[in-house]
């Protein structure tokens, strides 16, 4: 783990260290198992080709704790994920790298509490967004 | 809700109605299958040692982990709409109180809206449900939106 961030060091505009993630078949396989998410376009090449899909995708919501992987990674185990929020553009499929960046958008003391704002996003090998979203987030300071 | 066959207007007559809550106790083999499924290897999540002398005192959950908890409940009534492709439109989650193993969540679903829109390949439904967690200690854990496309 990285040394803690703290909330007087983050700087607006500032980028999220990426995350690079490169789900396979058998990890949608293991997230349908830990979710219950068992919707076969997900593992079942057949099934998603007659849902007019070219294959299986990845499941948006493995895609979504990707995200939550990218904050909790970077703010530290100081830190606190306060709101999520992820908005599913288009599908990703398995074997695909996928870069999750973010980028600082606000930081505010409210109640005593330190917030610091992001955007987020997902990027497949080609550039193009395939899930975007956004992070509030509760920081140590050093007071 | 247990009608083998569904269509969106008796759908929409639930809309704000909450369902019977389910009840779930986490268990440890559920995180650790959870954070595998993910591949995440913060020691946070999976190793009791380091996570005693964190701020935590022992293993917690990613926040992302209670997006998996009640689900079953939203995945039943999609999987009675027939014939529908059925994709994960957007999320959003409030996060207030770490889960740990032990704890036992209280889920409580409903439907916030649905709204429908006629495209040339037909018709696209996009149905929002909001899920209420609360732990043992009936301390709001988190809410969640869940809005899912169908068409």
């Amino acid at each position: 783990m990285s040394e803690q961030l703290y909330y007087e060091d983050i700087v607006v505009g500032s980028e999220i260290t990426p995350l690079l993630k490169q789900p396979t078949t058998r990890q949608l396989v293991m997230w349908a198992g830990a979710s219950g998410d068992y919707y076969a376009i997900h593992y079942d090449k057949d099934f998603a080709q007659s849902k007019g899909l070219p294959g299986v995708i990845v499941h948006g919501q493995l895609v979504g704790c990707f995200l939550g992987q990218l904050m909790t990674d970077w703010m530290g185990e100081q830190g606190s994920l306060r709101k999520l929020t992820c908005s599913y553009k288009s599908v990703n499929f398995p074997g695909e790298a996928l870069i999750c960046k973010g980028k600082v958008t606000k930081k505010y003391v409210e109640d005593g509490e330190h917030y610091v704002e992001c955007n987020l996003w997902v990027e497949n090998a080609k550039g193009e967004k395939t899930v975007s979203g956004k992070a509030v987030i509760i920081m140590p300071a050093r007071g | 809700m247990t009608e083998d066959s569904l269509n969106i207007d008796d759908l929409r007559d639930e809309i704000g109605v909450e369902w019977e809550p389910g009840v779930y106790e986490i268990e440890k083999g559920m995180l650790r299958r959870f954070v595998q499924a993910i591949d995440d290897p913060n020691p946070l999540w999976r190793n009791e040692e380091y996570a005693r002398k964190s701020r935590y005192g022992g293993i917690v959950a990613p926040p992302t982990f209670v997006l998996t908890i009640g689900f079953e409940q939203i995945q039943q009534i999609l999987a009675s709409i027939p014939s529908r492709t059925i994709l994960h439109g957007d999320t959003t989650l409030e996060y207030y109180q770490p889960i740990r193993p032990g704890d036992v969540i209280t889920a409580t679903t409903k439907i916030t809206n649905i709204r429908e829109r006629q495209g040339e390949k037909g018709k696209t439904v996009f149905m929002t449900f909001e899920i209420t967690y609360i732990n043992q200690r009936q301390e709001l854990v988190a809410r969640c939106r869940q809005m899912i496309v169908s068409y």
